[in-house]
């Protein structure tokens, strides 16, 4: 394992990374984010969904550093008493899962389309790419609104885990299109190429070559791709549970932190809102940044 | 009479984070007024990149780390780059291997080929324009007059390498650096462009820098020759000489290995091994690991270039000084 | 459990090989026989871009009625100018594409019917193709282990890691590389080996038949001098059949035993290749051999040549070559003249059959 670090590290990619300020800096905050996520149990000094330790006597109270701030809410409580860090912890850990499985989600659909339309050609190709036309003609948020509406007309009284499945999906549909546009491109670019017809003269399957040659020759940008997509989804996340129709309420997310915050924010108590939005920029700063940061490091060109 | 080109010592180096490479270790040479000399070598010689120096095209960060580029007696390669610029249209023209690139496919011939014209020679645009007409039909493209007009993309590969050429002598150069010119074009019309090239910078009295792997078109059209090995200079000479009469091992093996018309060999004879890597040049002369003739001297000390006859070969076999063991 | 088949000790001698199915080959039948192949390709524009600019359907004849046979053992090699179709019959004859007319026989048997059916994969283990780019012809993201063993894991015969280890080790070491290179991925290596990779994989399942498409074209010289050698070495040793597909005629000339000369997707002359260099009959067979930079004959006068090759959407009408031929008559322009025998040489010419040339 160490020795495979010290090699990556050696590598081109990793002497970019190592020289690069902005990026280490983007991956120490990105790091941090995602491992008090994993870990908020641990790291958060209470749990905002335990309604048992929730004190509505404690609600609106300011951060730590100010007047009427106890250290015990460093950063405050919100309207129902629960304590702002904690939520934000919980809350960043909500967004990043939904952020990370759609667009998992969204590049296993977009890679595979994307490689049937270019390996395949003729109508394939022709329908799939009036496909994603017509899904880029429409800007993402409806359509995440559109799905997320239409699922919850469907279940009304959906469980927690259908709520979250239709928010996935939402996020998942409005995102694949770009996948498929890249590989797709790529995937013809290969497909020329000789080694993929040395495959074929002797004799290998259309499904394998597509797999096993041409697949890990096209997932260069689209590693990219999403890196630079995990941002966009958990904003996409944080706007549609902002509208409401996002997260159920019971497991806020960032998004709903902000939402509730929104309405006390004229009435002086900023806190509610601008914690939750500072930490949901950060996340998606530092992942913008590294995605950045890989674009220019995997591009040779710029070596 | 004096020449117009010297270079002399010419050192290009590229920094990379591994260390500092030597992509060109001490060229000299000279170029007559009017006269062809061709530079031939195998990839990763350092053939192109001499081209490039030259011009002041080397890409960053490569840098001409030390040694002098005289053009006429004046150096430039330390030039400020305005300097450079201007020299560079008038003084020198260039030709490059691909005809497709070349030329900007957004603006028709006529329009880069007066815009040349007019940026170098005090000429107004009808004068410039009535040039040009001039200079294609030099070329060979036939109804010079309409076709000034057309688009790069409406010119087949041979008629735009013939137009890349026109564009290169508008401004009247005194020389012509031509960077694998014919490389990309089918053989017939290979040879088309090899006369034509020829023929018009001998008309031009232009001299010319012919840059290619292709020992044919060398024997063809050069005067002189220089035959170029991992980043140095081997060999030197007139054209006929070097090729009938090689005096450095590697010329005599790259000839030997060149497939001709006129013998029936049943092996070509090669050359085992492969030309090193600028990080792994073996100390002394670059050739010695490949080179049947080699003692102990060529794994320590480099060679000069040393008169080998009618020509002049970096190989310690000529070293008229020393005891050469038999 | 694992088998291997050792490169040169098979159950046949190498000669009898080729009639694997019961008996060896008949001496007088070719292994390979092209008749009349011809290939076309639509290259028109879309369909609603042609509805609504009102463009015709274009059709591209790449091939357009090409025979010849290769006899056992032997080397054909098709020489040409860009745009005249060499590459593509290189392909129709390893099954890349379908004919659009015509056929092409392998041992007696209807190659492409046989790729459609399930005896294409038979077929494909005795025809394999060198390609021309050692930089596109293998996979970036692959070891060479992978690589030279692929072909062996597609037709099951070789199986067990330890086993296939083996054998690439034999493959690489039979073209020259080493058998620890294997571990190494290919943008490690130089031009000239990669493309004795490329080799090495095309003889791993012990084929008969070989089309080269230009395979040395993008080497330095002195690496092509190496890999001609080789892939000489290699024919006489294992008995192997070469299409040899080039534009350099000196290279031709040093590697084949007969030499077909292409323009615009038909075959203007095929002949043996001494008799090619040193008579050619036909104009463009002259034109292409006086056009080639001699060495040791500099500065004798050339006959000028004329034009270009024309656009091979639009040929002209009767013989392909009539504008640039010296030697064109009416005839030459109404009429397309057929690859017939003449003077034991195969020519398509008016003039050379009418005695003018």
């Amino acid at each position: 394992m160490k020795q495979a670090l010290a090699l990556w590290l050696d590598s081109d990619v990793g002497y970019s990374f190592r020289t690069s300020p902005v990026a280490m800096a983007a991956a120490a905050i990105a790091l941090a984010c995602v491992f008090c996520a994993v870990f908020a149990g641990w790291v958060a000094p209470h749990n905002p969904f335990d309604l048992a330790t929730l004190e509505l006597g404690d609600a609106r109270k300011p951060p730590a550093w100010l007047a009427e701030g106890s250290a015990r809410y460093l950063l405050g409580t919100d309207d129902q008493g629960r304590d702002i860090l904690s939520a934000l912890i919980y809350g960043a850990r909500i967004s990043l899962v939904v952020g990370v499985v759609s667009v998992l989600l969204s590049m296993v659909i977009g890679v595979a389309l994307g490689l049937l339309a270019g390996f395949r050609g003729g109508w394939i190709d022709a329908f799939l790419m009036r496909l994603c036309d017509v899904m880029l003609s429409f800007p993402a948020i409806l359509i995440a609104l559109l799905i997320a509406g239409v699922g919850r007309a469907l279940f009304p009284n959906a469980p927690n885990t259908v709520a979250f499945g239709v928010l996935i999906l939402a996020i998942t549909l409005s995102g694949w299109v770009q996948y498929a546009r890249t590989v797709r491109g790529s995937t013809l670019v290969e497909r020329s190429k000789e080694y993929v017809q040395a495959a074929r003269v002797t004799g290998v399957a259309p499904l394998r070559i597509m797999l096993r040659h041409v697949l890990p020759n096209v997932l260069g940008p689209v590693l990219v791709l999403a890196t630079i997509h995990i941002a966009t989804a958990i904003i996409t996340e944080a706007t549609l549970s902002f509208l409401g129709v996002g997260v159920p309420p019971t497991s806020p997310s960032l998004g709903t932190l902000i939402q509730i915050g929104n309405n006390y924010l004229f009435s002086g108590e900023w806190w509610i809102t601008v914690f939750p939005a500072i930490m949901l920029i950060l996340i998606a700063l530092s992942v913008n940044l590294l995605g950045d940061w890989l674009r220019d490091a995997l591009n040779p060109r710029l070596q | 009479m004096a020449p117009l080109l010297q270079v002399r010592d010419l050192v290009v180096e590229f920094p990379t984070r591994r260390g500092t490479l030597r992509a060109l270790d001490r060229i000299s040479f000279e170029i007559a007024p009017g006269e062809i000399l061709g530079v031939v070598g195998e990839s990763g010689a350092g053939k192109s990149l001499t081209g490039a120096a030259i011009i002041g095209l080397l890409e960053p960060p490569g840098r001409i780390a030390s040694g002098e580029v005289l053009l006429e007696g004046e150096r430039i390669d330390k030039l400020p780059f305005e300097r450079l610029r201007h020299i560079r249209g008038r003084k020198i023209g260039a030709i490059f291997q691909d005809p497709l690139t070349s030329l900007n496919p957004l603006y028709t011939i006529g329009r880069q080929l007066t815009e040349t014209i007019q940026a170098h020679l005090p000429v107004d645009r009808t004068e410039a324009r009535r040039r040009a007409i001039a200079l294609l039909e030099e070329t060979g493209i036939p109804a010079a007059a309409q076709r000034i007009d057309h688009y790069p993309h409406q010119f087949s590969g041979g008629m735009r390498q013939r137009v890349v050429i026109a564009l290169a002598l508008a401004a009247e150069p005194r020389l012509v650096v031509a960077d694998e010119p014919t490389t990309a074009l089918d053989v017939s019309i290979q040879a088309q462009i090899i006369q034509l090239l020829k023929r018009i910078c001998r008309e031009h009295g232009a001299a010319v820098m012919l840059i290619t792997h292709d020992m044919g078109v060398i024997a063809e059209t050069c005067d002189r020759v220089a035959v170029m090995y991992a980043g140095r200079l081997a060999e030197v000479g007139p054209v006929h000489e070097v090729i009938h009469q090689p005096a450095h091992p590697y010329t005599t093996g790259l000839m030997a290995s060149i497939p001709d018309m006129e013998s029936e060999r049943e092996r070509l004879a090669q050359i085992d091994g492969a030309m090193p890597r600028l990080n792994a040049i073996p100390p002394g002369c670059a050739y010695n690991p490949r080179c049947p003739r080699a003692f102990g001297r060529c794994t320590r000390e480099r060679p000069e270039l040393l008169a080998a006859g009618a020509t002049r070969a970096a190989c310690w076999l000529h070293d008229a000084s020393a005891q050469v063991p038999a | 459990m694992s088998s291997v088949l050792p490169l040169d000790s098979l159950p046949f001698p190498a000669g009898e090989r080729a009639g694997a199915r019961g008996a060896p080959l008949a001496a007088s039948t070719p292994l390979v026989q092209a008749t009349d192949l011809a290939k076309t390709f639509d290259v028109s524009a879309p369909w609603l871009n042609r509805v609504l600019e009102r463009k015709p359907r274009q059709l591209l004849h790449a091939v357009d009625g090409v025979s010849f046979a290769i006899a056992k053992g032997r080397t054909l090699a098709l020489v040409g100018e860009s745009g005249c179709g060499k590459s593509t019959v290189a392909r129709l004859l390893v099954g890349l594409y379908a004919p659009t007319r015509g056929s092409f026989a392998f041992d007696g048997q209807d190659a492409h019917a046989a790729f459609r059916s399930a005896q294409g994969r038979q077929l494909r283990r005795r025809i394999q193709m060198i390609f021309q780019d050692p930089y596109a012809s293998l996979n970036p993201r692959w070891k060479v282990q992978d690589i030279v063993a692929e072909p062996l894991k597609e037709h099951g015969l070789v199986t067990g890691a330890a086993a296939l280890r083996e054998r690439v080790g034999e493959l690489l070491s039979s073209v020259g590389l080493a058998a620890q290179d294997a571990a190494r991925y290919p943008h490690q290596f130089s031009g000239g080996q990669r493309q004795r990779i490329s080799i090495a994989r095309a003889l791993a399942t012990h084929p008969d038949f070989l089309v080269c498409d230009e395979p040395t074209s993008a080497l330095d010289v002195s690496v092509q001098a190496q890999v001609l050698n080789l892939m000489k070495d290699l024919q006489r040793r294992l008995g192997l059949t070469y299409l040899f597909i080039s534009h350099n005629l000196a290279v031709v000339r040093h590697v084949s035993d007969e030499v077909g000369v292409m323009y615009l997707g038909r075959l203007v002359e095929l002949a043996d290749r001494q008799q090619l260099f040193a008579q050619p009959r036909h104009p463009y067979t002259r034109m292409l051999l006086d056009a080639i930079p001699k060495m040791h004959d500099t500065g004798r006068a050339r006959t000028p040549v004329q034009g270009e090759v024309p656009n091979p959407l639009n040929p002209p009408s009767g013989c392909a070559f009539h504008p640039r031929c010296p030697h064109a008559d009416a005839r030459c322009r109404a009429e397309r003249p057929v690859l017939q025998e003449i003077r034991g040489v195969r020519v398509a010419c008016h003039a050379v059959e009418e005695g003018r040339v």
